[in-house]
């Protein structure tokens, strides 16, 4: 019979670390997920995940069981991830004349014809992934949060630690900081 | 400029692209390998861990000393010993056989 999350929990804070492993099995693919939002190289991802289990073991104690596991951990997922963010920030790119040659023609495409431009294009999916690069680590956190997971302030706030203020105050700098670089984008290939 | 249309476009991009949450295999056992390898961090173990790191020092500092502290005494011995007491005596009541004389 499958045990509980509250049973293995509570088995593991008596000393059984064995019964950490189902909670591992269980709520992996979600942070791997959330991992993958924030890293690009298969390699950062799971140093990301694996930060984020031992983190979760080590402070299992702090976990008072009020809210579900899962919340507790993706908290503590959010917040390894924005650790990741600034700690490599030094690696954001400077310069979009590298765009590919599909990435091009993509923006290309939307600026002539924005209808023709499909969403499941994989240079679309490029694009983003290099906009979403050049954006501050507060301001990519906020942006995957709000307009990509479309939660709410009120959850960005419990997930991330900042206050209700401070998320709005970041998603719209985030905003204006997105469309400085969406123009730069433009600019350097259009104008 | 369309701006705001490729600003939107692009974020509809990204909703409709969600990352794969494929786990690879056996990552749990790295994690488990990882979690049994660490030491736990428990303040009582570690301050009973140094204490008895400190025990041998301690053991080998008081042999010597009650190694030195008997040689003294048998120097002693051989020498014509002074009582404690009387010196103690002598030496606080130095001032006022002073005053008497």
């Amino acid at each position: 019979m499958e045990r509980t999350e509250a049973e293995l929990i509570a088995a593991v804070l008596k000393g059984d670390a064995a019964s950490f492993e189902p909670l591992i099995e269980r709520y992996s693919p979600r942070v791997f997920a959330t991992a993958r939002r924030y890293a690009r190289r298969e390699s950062e991802i799971e140093d990301i995940v694996q930060e984020v289990w031992l983190k979760a073991y080590q402070k299992l104690k702090s976990f008072r069981g009020e809210a579900p596991f899962e919340h507790w951990l993706m908290r503590l997922a959010v917040r390894t991830c924005y650790d990741f963010l600034r700690s490599h920030q030094r690696n954001r790119e400077s310069a979009f004349s590298d765009l590919s040659e599909p990435e091009d023609d993509w923006l290309e495409r939307f600026i002539h014809q924005p209808g023709a431009a499909r969403e499941d294009a994989e240079a679309a999916r490029q694009l983003v992934q290099r906009v979403l690069q050049h954006l501050s680590p507060p301001a990519r956190l906020v942006i995957t949060l709000l307009e990509i997971e479309d939660r709410s302030v009120k959850e960005i706030s419990k997930l991330t630690g900042w206050s209700v203020p401070l998320v709005k105050v970041r998603a719209f700098r985030a905003r204006a900081e997105m469309r400085k670089i969406l123009a730069k984008i433009t600019k350097e290939k259009y104008l | 400029m369309k701006l705001v249309e490729l600003e939107k476009k692009l974020l509809a991009v990204a909703r409709a692209n969600p990352p794969s949450d494929h786990v690879p295999p056996t990552f749990e056992k790295r994690v488990m390998a990882l979690i049994s390898a660490r030491p736990v961090h428990d303040l009582w173990a570690a301050w009973a861990k140094a204490l008895w790191y400190a025990a041998a020092p301690c053991v080998a500092v008081m042999l010597l000393f009650s190694a030195w502290a008997f040689y003294q005494s048998s120097q002693q011995s051989q020498t014509p010993s002074i009582d404690l007491a009387q010196q103690l005596d002598n030496t606080l009541l130095a001032a006022v056989d002073q005053g008497s004389e």
